[in-house]
Order: structure tokens, then sequence, then C-alpha cells
């Protein structure tokens, strides 16, 4: 087991779910694939699905929600599949 | 009007800021705590920091811009373009404040930006809309009935739905009678509701638009601009007058947009957009701008009209200084717009510090920018950072000058749009002026599947 840092790949403004009316894309404790999008980032008017690049389980947020973020920023903390 | 608050950032609050400087007006800039060393700042007389980086916290938070003006004793707003500029909640706001909107009243913009009511608006006026079944259908035979009306080929959409999900288009009424009953049947899943939108499908569509200024009771239209070059509904080039219609067509259209400003007594300067069908000619009204927009300098360097000025004298209640036998054209002027985006990685966004910067210059060349060496390009608004315009005697000449000015523009730090814009320069149907709304994106998977 090892643990993973989703990472913002450029800055910009994090969200944590989809639009203001929907619920989060993941949840602590939550079960994710490589595939899966775990936040957005929003730069320049344009939005980028950030996956969660491994799979695995989501152990926690490390950015607030609609925090400013910089590229390289950790967004999620994972604890991947062995 | 004597001190203008500008509630805008970027290159169009400089733009505005020197338009009020050139009229005798003092200004005000707002600013977020992105933006406390941006160009307006440095160019404004007097600073008001309104909140946060993010639009939401700052730019598009009506309060606080309010209370900026109160606190400097701004006596009129100008919206810019994009932000508030468009909410009649806002320009309601700003009257009710004591000061002046620059721009229509909050019921014209209301009025206009409503596309069903907008349509309702045209048709008052004798403006062509794009034919079709506003209330929509319920069966075949309606369907078909309609169809005939309309002429095809057709665009069938769920009356219930949004965005561009379900929509089919049909050549003929065999293709109609197959394809409506699948639709409707998906749409009564989807919606509860199986009634479809029939239109007419525009093949090969030019999106131009018509400039006006008016000042409530007169009107003038200050000629159109072409502005089919356009990558996710997002104008790359525009140009004026139009390479793409006749000056059958042009009389047309700018006399529709007179008649459309007249019908509810248009103030300020606005744009009537049209969609015009390059096979047929035939043109029809789509919406209403009612602000300046971003092209605006193609059309100021044709006509030697300074439109944020005249949006400026007309807030302040000045008649329209031109009758329309004094709105006169000479020659061509093109517009590229230069954003921080990667051409070579789909459009990726460069926000970041900016090192050298060196504008083009020369004859007949105009750069719309807040660059500067030592600038920051902040993530949370627009890629806009330049706009390079042009001015020729004809389009050839400008299409040239356009070539040698985007070639002197030198942004470091930030990846620019340039190089691309100078390739699109080089491209045979560019020259011709053959192309449109759908060209340039088709021209960019070409180029990406080449280089790929």
């Amino acid at each position: 087991m090892s643990r993973l840092e989703v990472v913002s790949p450029i800055p910009g403004v994090f969200y944590r779910k989809p639009d203001p009316d929907s619920p989060d894309f993941v949840k602590p404790g939550q079960k994710v694939g490589a595939d899966d999008t775990v936040g957005l980032v929003e730069v320049m008017k344009s939005f980028y699905p950030v996956p969660a690049g491994a799979a695995g389980t989501v152990v926690e947020f490390a950015a607030d929600a609609e925090a400013v973020v910089d590229a390289g920023q950790p967004l999620v903390v994972l604890e991947v599949d062995a | 009007m004597k001190r203008l608050l500008i509630a805008n950032r970027g290159e169009i609050a400089v733009r505005i800021i020197r338009a009020a400087n050139d009229l005798g007006i003092e200004t005000v800039a707002v600013v977020s705590e992105a933006d406390r060393s941006a160009a307006h700042a440095l160019l404004a007389d007097q600073v008001v920091p309104i909140g946060p980086a993010p639009a939401t916290k700052s730019y598009l938070v009506a309060d606080a811009i309010l209370a900026a003006a109160k606190e400097t004793g701004a006596d009129a707003v100008h919206p810019g373009y994009g932000f508030l500029s468009e909410r009649a909640s806002f320009a309601a706001a700003v009257a009710d404040a004591g000061l002046t909107f620059v721009g229509p009243e909050a019921s014209v913009i209301e009025q206009m930006g409503d596309k069903v009511r907008a349509r309702q608006v045209a048709q008052a006026a004798g403006v062509p809309t794009v034919p079709g079944t506003p209330g929509g259908v319920s069966d075949v035979a309606e369907a078909v009935a309609a169809a005939g009306e309309i002429g095809y080929p057709i665009m069938l959409k769920a009356a219930a739905g949004g965005g561009g999900r379900g929509i089919r288009v049909v050549a003929n009424e065999a293709e109609l009678k197959v394809a409506f009953p699948q639709a409707s049947g998906e749409a009564a899943s989807a919606f509860g509701d199986g009634r479809m939108y029939l239109e007419r499908f525009v093949r090969a569509a030019r999106h131009v638009e018509v400039q006006v200024l008016g000042d409530g009771s007169e009107t003038v239209h200050v000629f159109e601009r072409e502005c089919s070059l356009q990558r996710r509904r997002q104008k790359v080039v525009e140009e004026a007058p139009s390479p793409g219609i006749d000056e059958r067509i042009r009389a047309g259209m700018t006399a529709a947009a007179v008649r459309l400003c007249k019908e509810v007594g248009y103030r300020s300067a606005g744009t009537c957009e049209f969609l015009v069908d390059d096979d047929t000619g035939e043109f029809f009204f789509i919406e209403m701008n009612t602000r300046i927009q971003v092209e605006h300098p193609v059309t100021e360097l044709i006509t030697g009209i300074d439109l944020v000025a005249e949006q400026l004298r007309i807030a302040a209640g000045e008649p329209l200084r031109y009758r329309q036998s004094d709105v006169t054209k000479r020659g061509h002027a093109v517009e590229f717009r230069v954003c921080a985006e990667d051409p070579e990685r789909n459009f990726l966004p460069g926000p970041g510090k900016i090192g050298d910067v060196r504008l083009p210059g020369g004859p007949w060349v105009r750069t719309d920018t807040w660059l500067a060496p030592g600038s920051q390009v902040p993530p949370f608004y627009d890629s806009l950072v330049a706009k390079v315009i042009v001015w020729g005697e004809d389009r050839a000449t400008a299409l040239r000058r356009a070539k040698r000015a985007l070639s002197e523009l030198v942004v470091e730090g930030v990846p620019t749009t340039t190089t691309l814009l100078i390739e699109l320069l080089g491209q045979q149907w560019f020259a011709d002026g053959a192309f449109t709304t759908g060209t340039l994106e088709e021209w960019l998977t070409q180029r990406a599947e080449a280089g790929a």
C-alpha cells in the first residue's frame, strides 16, 4: 500500500464538485479507478477534470473547495491499491 | 459625467480609461487582489480594491462595485464586456443608486438578452429570424406541414431539451418521417415531453454582425463585422467590412438592424448578430449584444468613429452626433485575438509571469493590450492578452500588414497563439475570404492530424 498525492496539472481554482448543486466528485473512504475524476481546476474560464491517476481509496482532500492552487499542488490524497 | 468607474479589467478597462481621458472625464478603476498592479489600475486616477482574485468574489460582485462608486464619488459606471455588462439587475442597481449606467436601460437589456423575446421584437420590426416552430410540434403530420413552410434541411431538437442533446438534421420529407417518431420518442422518455422544435438548418453559415449607435430616438448603423472564424464559439479573427456579403445583403442587414433598434428605442452602442446562409445569401437575426464588443476596433478603423467615446457621450445625455449619411467607411480592418494559450497543446491556457514584451507598431497598426514587461497573467480571468488590429486600403493590404505586425509581436514568459495566427494568414481560403463558422475548427483538426 502506498500513498499518492493527486496534484493539480495547472494553476487555477480547485472545485470538488462538478457544479454548485451537485455532491463532491469523491469523499474520503471512497474507492476510485485511475480514470475517475476527483475534482476540476478552472484556469482562464476553462475547466480541466483531474483524474485520480491510479486505482485506490480516497484518504482526504489536500486543498479546500474553491482554493486557489498552483501547478503541482496536492489536491487529493489516495491510498493506492496494491 | 465627471467621474467614471470602470467595472472591468484587462484590455477593455484600459480602452475605456483612455476614451474617458480623451473626453476629460476622471476615472476610477476597481481591482481584485490579483490585479493591484495591472495596467488598468496604473492608468486610472483612483483605484479601489473590491475583493479576492476569483471574479465571483470581485468583478461579479455588484454591491462591492457600487460601494466603490459611492466611496469615490463616481457619477457613472461603464461595465465593459463580459462580467456584469449584460445583467439587467446590475444596470438597474446602478440607476437606482442615482448613477449613470453606460449602456441601455435595464428593461432593454432584459428584452434583447432573452432569445425568445428578442425574436418577437425582430418579428415586430420586420426583421427575419431563422424560420422555425418556436412553439414546438407533437406529431409527424404537423412536423411535415411545418417543414414544408420552413424549407429543408431541417434541424430537429427536443422542445424540453437543453444543450446540443438529441439534435438531428433531416434533408427531406422522407427522412423527416423516419426521424421524427424516433426523436420524439426519445425526448418523451428523456424529458417526459415529446414535442420537437423544427428549425431551418444552415449548412454553410457566416456570423456577421451590425454595429449600431442609438440615443433613444435616433439610430445609425456603423456597418458590419465578419466574425465567422471561431473556435469553440469564441471568435479568433474579426474583420470589417465582411468579405462574405455583397452590397445588397449589406444594405438589407444594416437597415434591419436599425429597424430593430428603433423598435426598442435603443440607447448606447450595441450589436445585432446575424446568421448568413452562404449558399442563398439569406440573413437571419440571432441576438443582440447590448454592450461594447471585443472586436469593436475594426469598426473604428474603417469609420474613424470612437465607439467607446460615443457610448460615453450618449450616456451623458448628448444626442447622437451622426446622421446615417455622416457614417462612411474606407478600406479594410482585421483584428487578431492573441491569447495566452498553447495551440500545440490543445490551447491549454498558460498563466504566468510575463518576461519581455515588444508590441507591433508602424502605420495603421493598433495593439489594444494590458501587457507590460514583468506583468502577470492571472489564471482567474479570460486568456485574451492582446488584440492586434490593422487597417489597409483593401483586404489584401490589411492581411499583408497583419502578417508583418504579428511577426513583430514578442511576448515572453507565457505561451501565446501568435504563431498560429501567422500560420492562418498563410492559408489560401483565408486570403480568399472563403470560410464559414465551421472552417477554422476544420482547419485546426486537419492541422492536428497532420502534425500527429
